[in-house]
C-alpha cells in the first residue's frame, strides 16, 4: 500500500500533477490515496517533502485471480540502432505458446525512434506491438525500462512474459518481476505451456548444466523468464502478416532516472556477441598468446564465426574477458564449437557443453575436453589449425 | 563510506550431480566454497573502504555453516559479518531471497553502497542483485567491470554489455552487481586470518529481522522446482586417429552439414 505521512506532507500537490491514474488527491493540505493506485512509485519519486512510502503488502499472493491475466508477451530488446537477434527467437517460441493456449502475442518495444521495427515484430510472430517510443528511453537505464514494463504489465495484465537472458534483459527483468511479486525463472533454454490453465513449464540447466530443473509458478501472475540467446528457433519472418500497433503513453514521471549513462562504448573486438553466433572457435592455454589467437581468429573468420577463450587465455591477457566462456565467463551454446588447445576442465565446459556439436583439438590424449566432445583431433594445434582453414577456404571455391 | 556486501556460500559445482536414485542432488563430499563473483565484490568493498574510509560488513543467507564464507570475508578485510539463518529461510527462491536479504540489511543499518556478485554459480540467475536494489528501491547497475570514482555522494562505474560496456552514473546510496574483470580478489593476510578467528558473527532469525511469514523460505516463493533430471548426454562421440591432415579430412567429411 501506498502510505501517506501526514506530519511531512506539505499539501503541494505535486503528487497529484504526477499521477498517471489520478490516484491520489491533496485533501485539506494533505495528500490521499484513492483505490485507482497502481504502486508504480511515481508520486514517490516526485515528494519533495518525503511524506510517501509503499508498504510491503503480502507479495505475490494478490495476484489470486489467475484467469484475469491474459496472453503471451515478448520483450523486444532494442540496442544501437537495432532489435537482438534473440527477440525474433522469443517471437518464435511465444508464438507456439500462444496458439497452444489460445491467445494472442504481443511485444513490447520500449525506445526511441523505434517504430520501424514494429513491422518486422509483426512479421516474426507477434499479433500486437506495444509501443513505447520516448527519446527518455534512449539508452538503457535499469530504473527507466524497469518502470515502464512493470506500468505496462500492470496494465495490461499479460500471462506471460519472456525476454532474453542477456545483459540488458537479465538485468532489468528481476526488478520487474520482484515489485509485482511474480515468479521468474532466469536462463531458460526450455519453454512449454499446459493449454488449461495456462501453466509455464520453465525448463533451466542449474549448477553449470550439470542438472536440469523444470519450474512453475502456480499462484501468481504474470509467468516471467529470461530465454537463454540461441536456444529457440525464430520463425520464418512472414511481411504479409498483419498484426496491430499500440502506441502506450507513458506517464512522463515514469520516465525519470536516477541512473545517468554517461558514454556508450561498443568495442569493435566484442561487436560479435559469443552468445548469438552460430560457431565459435575457442583458444585456451595451448594457443600460448596473441600470435596463437590469430590462427584462431583466422579459423573463426573463414567459418564465419567469432573467437572465444577459456579462463586461462583472458587471464593471460591474450584476448579481452568478454569472450570468456566457462563458469565466470559467458555460456554459449553455437550449433559448432572448436575448442583449440583447451583441457576441458569443468568450469570451462558448463559454459560450452550445451553445443551442438563440440570438436576438440588438443595434443593430449588425456584432455579432458575429449570426453564432452562430439569430434576429437589429437595433434597440434599449430599445426591442425591452419591447416583446417585453409582446407575449407578450399573446399568453398 | 558504509559498505555492504552479499555473500553465498555455494557447493564447488565441479562436484555435483543428481543421484540417479533418488533424484536428489548429491552433495555429500562437495566442498563448500565462496561464490567467485562474490570474492570480487568483497574486493571492490575493501578497496573502496581503503580509498575513501568506512566500514565493509559482510552480509550471508544460509544453513549455519555458511558462516564460514563470513569468517573468511573478515581475514580478506571486511570489519564484520551477518549471518541471516533461519529453518524458516528454507526453500526460498530469489523473490523471497531478495525480500529477506533485504529486510536483514534495513535491520542492521543504513549503508551508502551494497555489492552483489553478478550471479551465484549454484544457481546462475543474476536474479538477488537487482530483486534486492528493487525493494530497497535503491538505483542499480548490473556487471560493473569498473568503479571510477566516488564523488559528492555519487559513484561512477563501467557496466558491461554484450558489445562494450556503458559508463553511468549514480546516486548514493546505490546497488551494484560485479563481473570478476573488475578486481584481483586478493587472499587473506595472517593478521586478516586471526581476527577472523576471534570475530564474533552475529546469527539472525526470521524474528530478529521481522520478516513476514508469506514473503519467506518456500512458502514465499512463487516459483517450485516440479521436476529435476539429468541433461541429455551427448551422442557418439569420435576420436580420431592418422596424421594431422588425415585427421582434418575426416573432420570435414563429418561437419558438411555446418560449414
Amino acid at each position: 500500500m501506498l502510505k501517506v505521512d501526514a506530519e511531512k506532507c506539505i499539501g503541494c500537490g505535486a503528487c497529484e500533477e504526477q499521477c498517471a491514474f489520478g490516484a491520489i488527491k491533496v485533501e485539506d493540505g494533505c495528500a490521499v490515496v484513492g483505490d485507482g493506485c497502481t504502486l508504480c512509485g511515481g508520486c514517490i519519486d516526485a515528494c519533495e517533502a518525503e511524506a510517501l512510502h509503499i508498504e510491503e503488502a503480502a507479495p505475490g499472493r494478490e495476484t489470486a485471480d489467475l484467469a484475469a491475466w491474459q496472453g503471451i508477451w515478448v520483450f523486444a530488446e532494442f540496442r544501437h540502432g537495432s532489435v537482438a537477434p534473440v527477440t525474433y527467437e522469443l517471437l518464435g517460441v511465444g508464438r507456439r505458446l500462444a496458439d497452444q493456449r489460445g491467445v494472442a502475442l504481443s511485444a513490447v518495444l520500449p525506445g526511441s525512434g523505434v517504430r520501424e521495427e514494429c513491422d518486422g515484430l509483426i512479421a516474426a510472430g507477434a499479433d500486437r506491438v506495444y509501443l513505447v517510443d520516448d527519446p527518455a528511453l534512449a539508452q538503457y537505464r535499469e530504473d527507466v525500462y524497469g518502470r515502464v514494463l512493470e506500468e505496462l504489465i500492470r496494465r495490461y495484465q499479460p500471462e506471460v512474459v519472456l525476454a532474453g537472458a542477456t545483459a540488458i534483459g537479465r538485468s532489468v527483468i528481476p526488478q520487474v518481476a520482484t515489485r509485482l511479486g511474480a515468479g521468474l525463472t532466469a536462463d531458460c533454454t526450455g519453454l512449454d505451456i499446459r493449454p488449461e490453465d495456462g501453466t509455464l513449464l520453465q525448463t533451466r540447466p542449474a549448477f553449470g548444466g550439470n542438472i536440469m530443473a523444470t519450474i512453475e509458478c502456480p499462484d501468481t501472475r504474470p509467468q516471467m523468464a529470461t530465454v537463454r540467446p540461441r536456444v529457440m528457433a525464430p520463425a520464418e519472418p512472414d511481411p504479409a502478416r498483419s498484426g496491430e500497433v499500440v502506441d502506450v503513453d507513458i506517464a512522463p514521471g515514469h520516465l525519470g532516472s536516477r541512473v545517468e549513462v554517461l558514454e556508450t562504448v561498443v568495442s569493435q573486438t566484442e561487436q560479435v556477441n559469443i552468445q548469438e553466433v552460430e560457431v565459435l572457435v575457442a583458444g585456451g592455454r595451448g594457443v600460448e598468446g596473441e600470435k596463437g589467437f590469430a590462427l584462431i581468429r583466422e579459423l573463426a573468420e573463414e567459418l564465419g564465426g567469432a573467437v572465444a577463450a577459456s579462463r586461462a587465455a583472458v587471464d593471460s591477457g591474450w584476448i579481452s574477458y568478454p569472450h570468456q566462456v566457462g563458469q565466470t565467463g559467458k555460456t554459449v551454446c553455437p550449433k559448432l564449437y572448436i575448442a583449440c588447445g583447451i583441457s576441458g576442465a569443468v568450469q570451462h565446459a558448463v559454459g560450452m557443453q550445451s553445443a551442438e556439436v563440440v570438436v576438440a583439438i588438443n595434443r593430449d590424449e588425456n584432455a579432458p575436453i575429449f570426453n564432452i566432445a562430439t569430434y576429437g583431433l589429437v595433434g597440434d594445434l599449430f599445426e591442425v589449425v591452419p591447416l583446417l582453414a585453409r582446407k575449407i577456404q578450399e573446399m568453398k571455391k | 563510506m558504509e559498505i555492504l556486501v552479499c555473500i553465498k556460500q555455494v557447493p564447488d559445482a565441479k562436484d555435483v550431480r543428481l543421484d540417479p536414485e533418488t533424484n536428489t542432488l548429491a552433495r555429500e563430499g562437495v566442498e563448500s566454497i565462496m561464490n567467485p563473483f562474490d570474492r570480487h565484490a568483497l574486493e571492490e568493498a575493501v578497496r573502496l573502504k581503503e580509498a575513501h574510509g568506512g566500514t565493509v560488513t559482510a552480509l550471508s543467507m544460509g544453513p549455519p555453516q555458511a558462516e564460514a564464507v563470513l569468517r573468511e570475508a573478515i581475514g580478506c578485510g571486511a570489519d564484520r559479518g551477518f549471518l541471516v539463518s533461519d529453518r524458516a529461510f528454507a526453500g526460498a527462491d530469489t523473490w523471497a531471497t531478495s525480500y529477506t536479504l533485504a529486510r536483514a540489511i534495513e535491520t542492521i543499518g543504513r549503508f551508502d553502497l551494497i555489492l552483489c556478485g553478478k550471479q551465484a554459480i549454484d544457481g546462475d540467475t543474476a536474479q538477488v542483485g537487482p530483486g534486492l536494489a528493487s525493494r530497497m528501491n535503491l538505483p542499480y547497475v548490473t556487471c560493473v567491470q569498473k568503479t571510477r570514482g566516488v564523488t559528492d555522494g555519487s559513484i561512477e562505474v563501467e557496466r558491461m554489455m554484450d558489445d562494450g560496456y556503458d559508463v553511468v552514473r549514480l546516486p548514493l546510496p546505490a546497488l551494484l552487481t560485479v563481473v570478476k574483470d573488475i578486481n584481483e580478489p586478493r587472499v587473506p593476510s595472517l593478521k586478516g586470518k586471526m581476527k577472523a578467528r576471534k570475530a564474533e558473527i552475529p546469527v539472525l532469525s526470521a524474528a530478529d529481522i521481522g520478516a513476514s511469514k508469506e514473503c519467506i523460505g518456500l512458502a514465499g516463493s512463487p516459483t517450485r522446482v516440479v521436476n529435476v533430471f539429468s541433461p541429455e548426454p551427448r551422442g557418439d562421440r569420435k576420436i580420431f586417429t592418422g596424421t594431422a591432415e588425415e585427421q582434418v579430412d575426416q573432420l570435414i567429411e563429418h561437419l558438411r552439414d555446418y560449414l
